[in-house]
Formats: structure tokens, sequence, C-alpha cells
């Protein structure tokens, strides 16, 4: 589509401006500037348009619902500040909040830890890292959905393997996804499972960006191990620490799949997410506004935490940047 | 680590540094390779044993999946479960609607994403910075926010599904593979993605050939498409495996059976297969295969792709 159209327009150019053409060559390069322009917004058409109606109208239109009643079907009418003064008298949006949190204070840390000492693991030169590093990759591989359902049978109380495994040690497994205790700790699990792979090869980046000298310089000033770790590495990978731990709260704040398919917010509302509750009431109850309110509320949660996290790190990447 | 196997290279570096610790080094070294070892099999059970777990179920008849649970080879395989799969649903059905949003998304993402991010990464333009920015902070926005309106956007479209102009009367793109493939079809991600990787490229090629009188298109089409083909491959797996795994949008836009994607059939099954794990198991191994497939052809590339991105 593009094709057809940008060559006669390129040709039409030059040939027009061609008679007029000054000496040197400054020129040709003004006219090249107009149709480099003129092709670079063509280029950029569709993901433009696409932004525009499936991001920015989108965004828009949440905002105004957010303030209405809409539900599809019925009248809707403008509601004010309704939505967002009755969230907070919401007994499952602060059940949901819980989890969501409980969720997150788990994931972030324990799938931070676990994907970074992978790495470590794996930062070596040796030939059997190119086959671990795609061993602990695969699990990211298979879809939420699925990895769902291979816990479901993994976490069954009696037959899955976890429990068994348990057994051997002489402990007596909690029924998991049955149990209002755990079942959201089984999920954190699972989701830890699933995910480090993308994170721990993150770090493997960063983590060949450290100079070595750096390490050769502590060991001289008779740095052990944990020393080393401490003030070589982990101040040197603090750009990708901050990379990891934004990525790990995003998505930890909208858990929805595990929790969908696995639980469906139960036992007990143990496991009532904020992303199940704003699906559950926007596509179950179609109370549409009043999901739209909660999606902003829970937004503007992400937002909260990931500036936070930036101030966290920013004064070490800041220490770090100078140099460079 | 090789050097510390041979105790002479070591010496002469290190002997001025630790003269003390010359003697212990190669000891240490090997106790140290079989700790890494030990580690490393340990976590490799954690991650793969699930899905050997899984796939062994698959192949188990139903009496032997309640009582010897634990052998990992089946005693008697069988196929049994996979029929059931695929009888029990249309499952064939299910995996051909996620290829076709699996690889529609792909062949998008490749075109639009190279494009765009071509625009981005070669051509200079006023508001290039800006409009990266946008693109990028687009990112940033979780997608429940958008997911309600984006909704109903694709269901008043105009004119399509039975709508009129106003976008009244029918359902929209809603239950179309257009519900899917057209929000992601040029994604934010695949701007990104090839931004970064063209600005790689040199810019001398564009010049020469713009000298030569070439199209803007055709500098894009015949020089830098060709030299990007590894970014493109990466970001088409990539953007396969996504689509081919996405959940949440599929199963608030697709809702007919006939359109339902195997993820969400495979939801479904949950529900109606509680406890009967053989024909489950089966149809988790369904769902998984291709993109497995796609990984072990591509681990390489996959995991590089991964790393290029995170490291900007």
């Amino acid at each position: 589509m593009t094709a057809s159209r940008i060559p006669p327009a390129d040709g039409t150019v030059a040939v027009v401006t061609d008679p007029a053409r000054p000496p040197g060559r400054a020129r040709p390069a003004r006219t090249t500037a107009k149709q480099i322009r003129r092709s670079a917004w063509l280029f950029l058409l569709a993901p433009c348009a696409l932004f525009l109606i499936f991001v920015l109208l989108p965004n828009v239109i949440a905002a105004v619902l957010s303030f209405t009643d809409y539900a599809i079907v019925g009248d809707t009418a403008w509601v004010g500040l309704e939505n967002y003064a009755r969230i907070v008298d919401d007994p499952y949006f602060w059940i949901a909040l819980r989890n969501t949190a409980y969720y997150t204070a788990l994931f972030v840390p324990m799938g931070f830890a676990i994907a970074l000492g992978a790495a470590l693991l794996l930062n070596r030169s040796r030939r059997a890292v190119r086959l671990f590093r795609t061993l602990f990759y695969v699990p990211v591989v298979s879809s939420t959905v699925a990895t769902a359902t291979i816990w479901y049978w993994l976490l069954n109380p009696q037959r899955g393997l976890l429990n068994v495994v348990l057994g051997w040690f002489g402990i007596d497994g909690p029924a998991w996804l049955y149990d209002s205790e755990w079942a959201m700790f089984a999920i954190v699990l699972m989701s830890v499972w699933a995910t480090f792979g993308t994170n721990m090869i993150i770090f493997l980046g960063g983590l060949q960006g450290v100079p070595r000298d750096l390490y050769e310089a502590a060991r001289l000033d008779g740095a052990n191990a944990w020393q080393q770790f401490r003030y070589v590495t982990l101040p040197s990978l603090s750009r990708t620490s901050f990379l990891v731990s934004t990525l790990l709260i995003i998505a930890a704040f909208q858990v929805f799949d595990q929790a969908y398919v696995l639980t469906k917010g139960g036992p007990g509302n143990s496991t009532i997410t904020m992303v199940y509750y704003i699906y559950d009431k926007g596509f179950g109850a179609l109370e549409m506004g009043y999901a739209s309110a909660l999606s902003f509320v829970l937004f503007l949660i992400i937002m909260i935490f990931s500036i936070a996290n930036a101030w966290i790190s920013h004064p070490r990447e800041k220490r770090k940047a100078a140099p460079r | 680590m090789t050097t510390i196997s041979r105790p002479g290279v070591d010496d002469r570096v290190r002997s001025h540094s630790a003269p003390a610790r010359r003697n212990t080094k190669p000891r240490r070294a090997g106790v140290t390779t079989a700790c890494w070892y030990v580690a490393v099999v340990a976590l490799s059970v954690v991650t793969v044993a699930p899905l050997v777990w899984t796939l062994s179920t698959a192949l188990k008849p139903a009496g032997e999946i309640l009582g010897g649970a634990l052998n990992l080879i089946p005693e008697n395989p069988t196929l049994q479960n996979f029929r059931e799969a695929f009888t029990a649903v249309p499952f064939a059905r299910y995996l051909l609607n996620s290829l076709i949003i699996g690889v529609g998304g792909a062949v998008t993402n490749v075109f639009f994403g190279g494009l765009g991010g071509y625009a981005l990464a070669k051509l200079n333009f006023r508001g290039r910075k800006a409009l990266f920015a946008l693109f990028l902070s687009s990112l940033m926005i979780p997608g429940i926010v958008t997911m309600i309106p984006s909704f109903l956007i694709l269901r008043y479209f105009p004119l399509a599904g039975g709508n009129d102009l106003l976008g009244q009367g029918g359902l929209g793109l809603i239950n179309t593979y257009w519900a899917v493939l057209l929000p992601g079809a040029a994604g934010a991600f695949a701007v990104f993605f090839m931004k970064q990787f063209f600005e790689t490229l040199p810019d001398e090629l564009g010049e020469a050939a713009r000298i030569d009188g070439a199209s803007e298109f055709r500098i894009f089409a015949q020089i830098y498409f060709p030299l990007a083909k590894a970014g493109l491959a990466v970001l088409a797996i990539l953007t396969f495996q996504a689509g081919w795994n996405n959940f949440l949008w599929p199963l608030i836009v697709l809702n007919n059976q006939e359109m339902m994607t195997v993820q969400v059939g495979l939801a479904s099954f949950v529900n109606n297969y509680e406890t009967n794990f053989g024909p489950l198991m089966a149809g988790t191994v369904l769902a998984s295969l291709p993109v497995l497939a796609v990984f072990i052809v591509a681990q390489r590339y996959i995991i590089e792709g991964v790393a290029h991105v995170g490291s900007r």
C-alpha cells in the first residue's frame, strides 16, 4: 500500500525541483529532507493510527466512563465522583487490594532474588552454561494458562508431585489451592517459576557488562566473594536491577491469568486480585463505569510504586552514570 | 575458571598478589565446580520436572494416573487422552484460531514495526523524539485501563459486523480475528524493538542509495529490511509467542466457541475436567507444543533478543 504511493511522489518532487538546482550539494539535501519527513510519517502511519485508536482514545474513554454508571445496556448517567467514593466503601476492593499487595510483596523479592541468583550461577565461561541457560528458560515459553494447568496438577493435594515429594521428607503438604491460607502463596510460587527466566536473561546481560578489572581490584583489596558481590556486582547492576524490579512490580499488580484459571478468586476470596475484580465488575456484572474507576485506581497504585522504586534506585544510578 | 586448572599459568599471573593461596587453589576450584553443578542441576530439575511430568501424565491411561502417579515413564503409553481432548471440545479449531492470531500478529508487527522502527531510527524529522517518547510511555500504561474502552471501540466499530455508520446494530469486530489482531497489529513494543535494531546499522548505506535516487521505501525495503533479518526474526518469534500465549484479551473479545483460542479453551477445560487430569494434561501439551518447538529451534535468537531489549 505504502509502496505504490511513495515512488511517484519521490519522482515528481525530484523532476519538478531539478531545473532550479543551485550549484553545490546544498539543494538535494533540502528536498530530500522534505521527502524524508513525508516518508517518515507515512511509515509511521499504522503505528500512529493504532496508537490513537487503541491507546490514546481508550484512555480518554476510560477517564470519561469512570465518572458515569455506564453498563452497555440501559441508560447512562453522569455520576461525578460517585464511583471513586464507592471504591472506598467497597469491601471487595480492599480484599482484592490486600490479596494483590500480598502477591506483590512475595512475588517481587522472590522473582528478583531467584532471577539474580540464577544469572550469577550462569555468569561464567563454561560450555555447560548454554545448556543450563536453556533449561532455566524453558518455563517462560509456556503460557500462563498452560503453567496454571501444569501447577493445578502439580499442586493436587493427594497425588500432586509437590506434596508427594514433600511427603518423602515427612512433610504433610497443605491443600494448596483448596486452602485459603496457601492458595495465593501457591500462585506466587507458580508465577516465580514461570517468569524468572526472562529476568535472569536480563540480569545476565547486565552482569556481562560489569568490568572485569573491578573484580581484580576488589580481590587485590582482599574482598571475599560476598564483599565482591555487595560492593562490585550489585552497584554495577543498579540500572538492570531498576529495570527488573520495575517490570516485576508492573506485572505483579496485574496478576490475573493464574487466579482466573485455578481458583476463580477462591477459596474464601483469598485469590481475588485487582485485575480479576476489575474483569469481574466490567465483564461479569457489566458495571463498566465502576470498573473503569477501579482500573484508574490500580493505575495510580502501580505508578506510585514504580515512582517509589525509581526514587529508591535513583541515587545509586546517578553515582554510577556520572563517570560514564 | 580454565586458567585455574592450569596452575603454572595461574601462578605466574597471581603469585605477586596471593602467594599463600597457591596450593589450595586447584582443590578449591574442584569443590566450587562440583557445587556449581549441583546447584545448576537442582535448579534445572525444578524448571524441567513439571514439564516432563505433564507430558508423562498426558501419555498415561486414567488408571495409571491415579495409581502410580510418580513413575515418569508410562507403563502403558496411550494417546487416548489426546483423542479425548480433540473430541470433547473443538480443540483442532482452537489450535487453528491461535495459529492465525499468532502468525497474523507476527506478520503485521514485523512489517509495521519494521517500517516504524526504521523511520524513528534512520529518518530525520521534527517530532521524532517526542513520538518515540509517546510510544515508549504507552508501554508503561497497564493494559487493564484500556481494556474496557478497547472492547467498546471494537464492538461499536462503524460498518463492521452488522454495525451501521454510527456503530449501532451489530457486534462490530467482537468474535472476529480482527478483535485480537487489530489493536496489536503495530505494537509500541515492535516499533521500539526495531528502532533499537536499526540504530545498529550504518547510515551510509541509505545515504548512498538516496544519492542514486532511490525512493525512501525502496531504501527501506531493499537495503535495510534484509539487513535486519536477525532482529525481525526475533521480533516475529516473540510476537508469535505473545499472540499464542495471550489469554485475557481473547477471553474478552472472542466468546463464541468457534473463535476461541487454545488458551481460552484450555482454561475452560480446567472447569469441565476438574479431576480428569489425563485429557487436561494432553490439552496443556498441545497448547504448549508449538511455542516450545519454535523455542527449541530458535532459542539462541530468542534469548539474545530478550537480552538485547533488556540491555536498553
